[in-house]
């Protein structure tokens, strides 16, 4: 077997390894976000004195699975008047997006399907370029609703993407890279190493921004239930509608993941300074401390949800314009001031 | 000063986090639900639910086609239709009750001087074809026989309040 394998070309080896990480980090990601759904109705029902999904297996456990079922069985309804090649593929670009950022996001200290130096330029294109699916479901719908939502989400992720990228900029700063797992060894050394403290107004922008990018409570007009009925999704049924939702969830753990890494030391263990915990697993850093924190910041997601009224759209802007643009770029300066006087915790840098 | 507070407890998220706080407390409390059908609330002996025609001990229909609860009843539910019997008496040859216009006010019970018609605490059923939803005498009857005991067991409870 060995022998067989090592007489393979190099470029075999090569494409057969990072086929064999992608399907590996693919398939994590979506029962993730198959038992986020899960997690989701299980947090949100506990913060209402209800129990949640209990039903189906022990304790509900096999809930998102019987949903996914549902929808597979569902009849794909494409209205006769829409922009039919559009509308199917729209899914799949709000999809796609979402599933390759992952490529570049360190699990660990080793394995990341690419390490590129750039990586953090990645991200950003990336999942700017989960609107376009939104913004064609909407469009090639051919319904009012649909348009009124797709054009909301759109006004709102232009918005945030501009807070979303100056807060990264704070992060490419103080970490001196673009590569997310160079960004994670910079903050290694513990809690109090983790960008979190020294760029805290930055990462209350991120990860306020990135719930506005997901289109999650309470930023979600643009499926506001009461005016415009689901938004870019009403006429989306069946495996579409289950796509979008995959996207959806999808992104949720993405920017929980890269919450994690730009202001939470990504795989990093919290107490690695702490020597008398002795030489346990929770002293090293590992794909457990990931999992750990995006499990920290989903519950956020549902937390949020359950617990504010969506914003009114016009609050929306003010937020991301007037407060979330000036805020970061206050950061910013104050940051490079201190990275040249060589002050505080960017005293090594430049 | 106000002004500058406000500001202060603007950027700090002060009222977002003692809303977070709100439910994050809120989510360690006992749930409320009960696991239907496994459990279910109580009932008090004054549930209306599924309508009972009764008859005294001896077997005699209560009804007497006063036609009171067919005029009482705001959905116009009930329809009656009433003829002398062999004894010489006035019986009812019709009593429907039509499910689906009913409203489970309770009118048609309390218009009874005779307590014939009762509303039960059944409220576990269903229909699977189109007529069903009419409720016919022989029906009614047959409910009133057959939960004779948990009835009389209901007014006898409420008799006091009377």
């Amino acid at each position: 077997m060995t022998g067989l394998w090592e007489s393979l070309p190099p470029m075999v080896q090569y494409v057969t390894i990072s086929t064999i990480k992608i399907l590996v980090v693919m398939i994590g990601v979506v029962l993730v976000v198959a038992f986020s759904t899960y997690f989701e109705r299980k947090v949100i029902g506990s913060m209402q004195s209800r129990i949640g999904p209990n039903r189906v297996g022990p304790y509900g456990l096999l809930q998102p699975f019987a949903d996914v079922f549902k929808l597979l069985f569902k009849e794909v309804i494409v209205p006769s008047e829409s922009s039919r090649f559009l509308f199917v593929i729209a899914p799949l670009l709000s999809l796609i997006p979402a599933l390759a950022t992952w490529a570049v996001i360190p699990l660990n200290g080793s394995f990341v399907i690419a390490d590129i130096n750039a990586g953090l330029l990645y991200v950003l294109a990336l999942t700017s370029m989960g609107v376009y699916g939104v913004i064609l479901a909407g469009w090639a719908t051919n319904s009012k609703y649909a348009f009124l939502g797709a054009m909301r989400s759109a006004a709102q992720i232009v918005a945030y993407e501009i807070a979303m990228g100056f807060a990264l900029v704070g992060v490419l700063m103080a970490g001196g890279s673009l590569n997310l797992g160079d960004i994670v060894a910079a903050q290694s050394g513990g809690l109090s190493n983790w960008f979190l403290v020294p760029l805290f107004p930055l990462f209350l922008v991120y990860w306020i921004s990135g719930v506005a990018e997901t289109n999650r409570a309470p930023f979600d007009v643009a499926e506001g239930e009461s005016e415009i009925v689901a938004g870019f999704h009403v006429e989306y049924s069946g495996v579409a509608f289950a796509l979008f939702f995959l996207a959806e969830y999808a992104n949720m753990v993405l920017i929980s993941a890269l919450t994690s890494i730009f202001f939470f030391g990504g795989w990093a263990s919290p107490f690695e300074g702490w020597t008398f915990l002795g030489d346990s697993f929770l002293r090293e850093g590992s794909f457990i401390w990931l999992f750990a924190k995006i499990c920290l910041f989903m519950y956020t997601f549902f937390w949020l949800r359950a617990t504010f009224p969506r914003y009114r759209y016009d609050q929306i802007m003010r937020l991301g314009w007037k407060v979330f643009i000036p805020v970061t770029i206050v950061w910013i300066a104050v940051e490079g001031v201190m990275a040249w006087l060589k002050v505080g915790p960017w005293s090594g840098l430049a | 000063m106000n002004r500058a507070i406000s500001y202060v407890k603007t950027f700090a998220l002060w009222e977002l986090l003692r809303g977070l706080s709100v439910t994050f407390r809120n989510s360690f409390r006992k749930s409320v639900t009960l696991s239907y059908p496994e459990e279910k609330t109580p009932q008090s002996h004054r549930f209306r639910g599924l309508h009972a025609l009764r008859r005294y001990p001896n077997g005699e229909e209560r009804c007497i086609a006063c036609k009171l609860c067919e005029a009482v009843c705001p959905a116009l539910a009930i329809t009656i239709e009433s003829d002398v019997g062999d004894d010489g008496t006035r019986r009812t040859t019709r009593y429907d009750i039509d499910l689906f216009k009913c409203i489970y006010c309770g009118f048609c019970e309390e218009a009874c001087p005779v307590d014939a018609i009762v509303e039960t605490r059944i409220h576990e059923y269903h229909m699977e074809e189109p007529g069903q939803n009419i409720m016919t005498k022989d029906k009614l009857l047959a409910i009133g026989d057959k939960y004779d005991a948990m009835i009389s067991a209901d007014k006898a409870a409420d008799a006091p309040y009377r």
